[in-house]
């Protein structure tokens, strides 16, 4: 089953034939993902990586019947390229961009939302369920299949959860990279919601970091939920120092409860399995789940 | 991005946004022309000399005074043109201030009581929109309020959708328990300022004070102002008033190269791919008994020459005991980075300080051998455990 993505979404590629989008999609196409085709304004009619290029979303989607799409259109264009997929009906958005004015994601993330569909990111490494479909810039070699789930703000650091996830003889269900930005379509607390009605989904890492409120609503949602499946869960940042953007344009501390330290201490007291340190997170899912 | 409250108030005035008046000064002698060109302009007798550097608390500082002659204008100018001004916000180095405000008295005595609140225009990340947040309580130390009377803070959400309408406007007046002129004016201010915040493209807007003159005027007595850095190819002429001499040099030179790089005070250097795992670095180098010197993300390709330029910035900082590279290669090959990092340090010569690589990733077994036969003086390592134990050993 997994979530979101699987074998089978059909991908349209936003951005297809940019270097981003080129490098990525045929990366995806390799991985095995079903991607139908992509759209570039103005090479409509053409073809790139064997598939077809429209002009614009609307006639993408009547041609291929796509019902995901993942954008690489560069950061001024891309809250309009997330309005245009959403407005064209596809459910599922995923935006890979960085550096996105927040001004055009605040009204970008409010037309998603009015139209139904589900946006992962901007500033996210994307979607993957392992052997079925690679929606995102991931390498894929790295998640193998089985039944933990991965949420997490940012993208290398998801990997090497993964990593750890596998050596500690698991595999992943579904990983979710949200985005590192300060609005962003999907929270944490919508990605656990998610894994936690998968019945292929048997615990969960949550990995989150320093800015925003949130891992303590995704916790407090865990604890009012009755913790359904265990959750270990991490934040990067305890040394950072207030009021310093750390890489992130989301990863910065307001107020005394944004810090690692803080959410750290809300995730334990809601019944999430926290570690300090980046090391020990795939030993602390094996752990939890032997019992 | 940070700007200096005059460009703050400039910005603010093109939108109609009234705001205490005033001019810069970068030497005594211009201060004394500025105040006597603020005083045919305002009539005013007394005026404020405000220090601009990009920090909060000045006023505690030291670094706002208030003259009430052309005398102490000058005085108290060259008093504060040159000092390092230490604030609640700037650490304890401070920051050496290059020029001063000019500013009109806007407290003086009226037909009504002068009146100080506090308003700001802010992203709410929870709501994913902006909202302005505005208080009776203004002057003091917002923090401290929402602490003390959290019932005397107030927000407007603007809807993204909508925009902010005249009904909040008014609704913002009320709350502050203005009347008659004053609270027409506080409904246009409070109009303009969502305007020039949107037209700017800000991230955040603090004024604090806004001012109810003793003649029932609103100003913005001081302008706090960031622009959203991912907007700024959009409002080219704002992105011209950034003051490098506010940065840190090593950070502004890392920028000059895409480095994504922040200073911090501790002893073990660091270089990752990747935000999340570069502050995850950080934390785990705290755990094995050092302390980050530095964030630095190096992006997705760590080339050999982005390496050395990586390197050099790190090393600048005479506190760096150790460095710690670690890179999940994904895409990029671990091997490739091996070998880039192997170029680096050939050319650079001698890294005056032990080095860790941790290669994680594709083709990471054959990065640490390429590592361990170059001959270099380098630990190599390929899980985050061992390249803990490996900082914890150098520092020993």
């Amino acid at each position: 089953m997994s979530i979101l993505v699987n074998s089978s979404s059909r991908i349209l590629v936003q951005g297809f034939t940019g270097s981003e989008g080129t490098f990525h999609a045929s990366q995806m196409i390799e991985y095995g993902t079903c991607v139908v085709g992509g759209v570039t304004p103005g090479k409509g009619g053409t073809e790139h990586l064997g598939l077809p290029v429209f002009d614009d979303m609307l006639s993408a989607v009547k041609a291929t019947s796509a019902n995901v799409s993942i954008i690489f259109v560069p950061p001024a264009f891309a809250g309009d390229a997330i309005m245009e997929a959403a407005d064209a009906g596809v459910p599922l958005i995923v935006c890979i961009t960085e550096g996105i004015p927040t001004s055009d994601m605040v009204r970008a993330a409010a037309m998603v939302q009015r139209r139904g569909s589900r946006l992962i990111g901007p500033n996210c490494p994307g979607i993957i369920t392992p052997g079925q479909a690679k929606v995102g810039i991931m390498p894929g070699f790295v998640f193998k299949s089985g039944r933990i789930g991965i949420v997490s703000k940012s993208g290398t650091l998801t990997y090497e959860a993964a990593d750890q996830v596998v050596k500690a003889g698991l595999g992943i269900s579904t990983a979710i990279g949200i985005g590192g930005d300060p609005v962003i379509g999907t929270s944490t607390r919508q990605a656990l919601e998610l894994f936690m009605q998968d019945p292929e989904t048997d615990g969960v890492i949550m990995i989150g970091e320093i800015g925003g409120g949130m891992e303590a609503e995704a916790a407090r949602w865990l604890r009012d939920a009755g913790n359904p499946k265990p959750v270990v869960g991490f934040i990067a940042g305890q040394t950072a120092p207030p009021g310093r953007r750390m890489g992130h344009a989301g990863a910065i501390v307001g107020g005394k409860d944004d810090t690692a330290e803080a959410k750290m201490r809300i995730m334990s007291e809601c019944g999430i399995h926290v570690v300090a340190s980046p090391a020990d997170i795939g030993k602390a899912m094996a752990d939890l789940l032997r019992g | 991005m940070n700007i200096h409250e005059y460009q703050g108030k400039s910005l603010l005035s093109q939108y109609g946004v009234a705001v205490q008046r005033g001019l810069l000064a970068e030497t005594a002698e211009e201060a004394v022309r500025a105040a006597t060109q603020i005083q045919e302009q305002t009539g005013t007798g007394w005026w404020v000399v405000k220090a601009q550097v990009h920090a909060g608390g000045r006023g505690k500082g030291g670094g706002i005074k208030l003259a009430k002659s052309m005398d102490q204008v000058r005085d108290l100018s060259s008093q504060i043109l040159g000092m390092q001004l230490v604030t609640p916000q700037t650490g304890a180095a401070g920051k050496t201030v290059h020029s001063v405000l000019i500013a009109e008295d806007v407290y003086a005595p009226g037909p009504s009581p002068t009146q100080e609140f506090y308003m700001s225009v802010l992203l709410d990340r929870a709501k994913g929109g902006f909202v302005m947040v505005y208080s009776p309580e203004g002057g003091m130390d917002i923090e401290e309020v929402a602490e003390k009377h959290p019932e005397k803070i107030y927000r407007e959400w603007i809807d993204p959708t909508i925009g902010f309408q005249a009904y909040q406007a008014r609704r913002v007046a009320l709350n502050l328990g203005l009347k008659g002129q004053a609270f027409k004016e506080m409904v246009s201010f409070c109009q303009n300022l969502v305007k020039a915040f949107e037209g700017v493209e800000a991230s955040l807007f603090e004024i604090n004070p806004v001012l109810k003159t003793s003649d029932d005027r609103i100003l913005a007595v001081d302008a706090k102002v960031n622009i959203d850095d991912n907007a700024l190819m959009r409002v080219p002429a704002i992105s011209k008033m950034h003051d490098p001499r506010e940065e840190d040099p090593t950070e502004l030179k890392a920028a000059s190269f895409n480095l994504n790089y922040v200073k911090l005070d501790g002893n073990v250097g660091c270089m990752v791919n990747g935000a999340g795992l570069a502050m995850a670095t950080m934390d785990m180098i705290q755990l094995s008994g050092g302390s980050p010197a530095n964030f630095l993300d190096v992006g997705g390709t760590a080339s050999a020459e982005r390496v050395a330029q990586a390197f050099n910035i790190i090393l600048e900082d005479p506190n760096v005991k150790a460095i710690l590279v670690n890179i999940f290669g994904g895409i990029v090959r671990c091997d490739r980075v091996a070998n880039g990092i192997i170029e680096a340090c050939r050319t650079i010569g001698d890294l005056r300080v032990p080095l860790i690589v941790r290669l994680q990733g594709t083709n990471a077994v054959e990065a640490k051998s390429l590592l361990e036969a170059s001959g270099l003086p380098i630990r190599a390592a390929v899980t985050l455990e061992d390249a803990a134990t490996a900082v914890a050993a150098a520092l020993a």
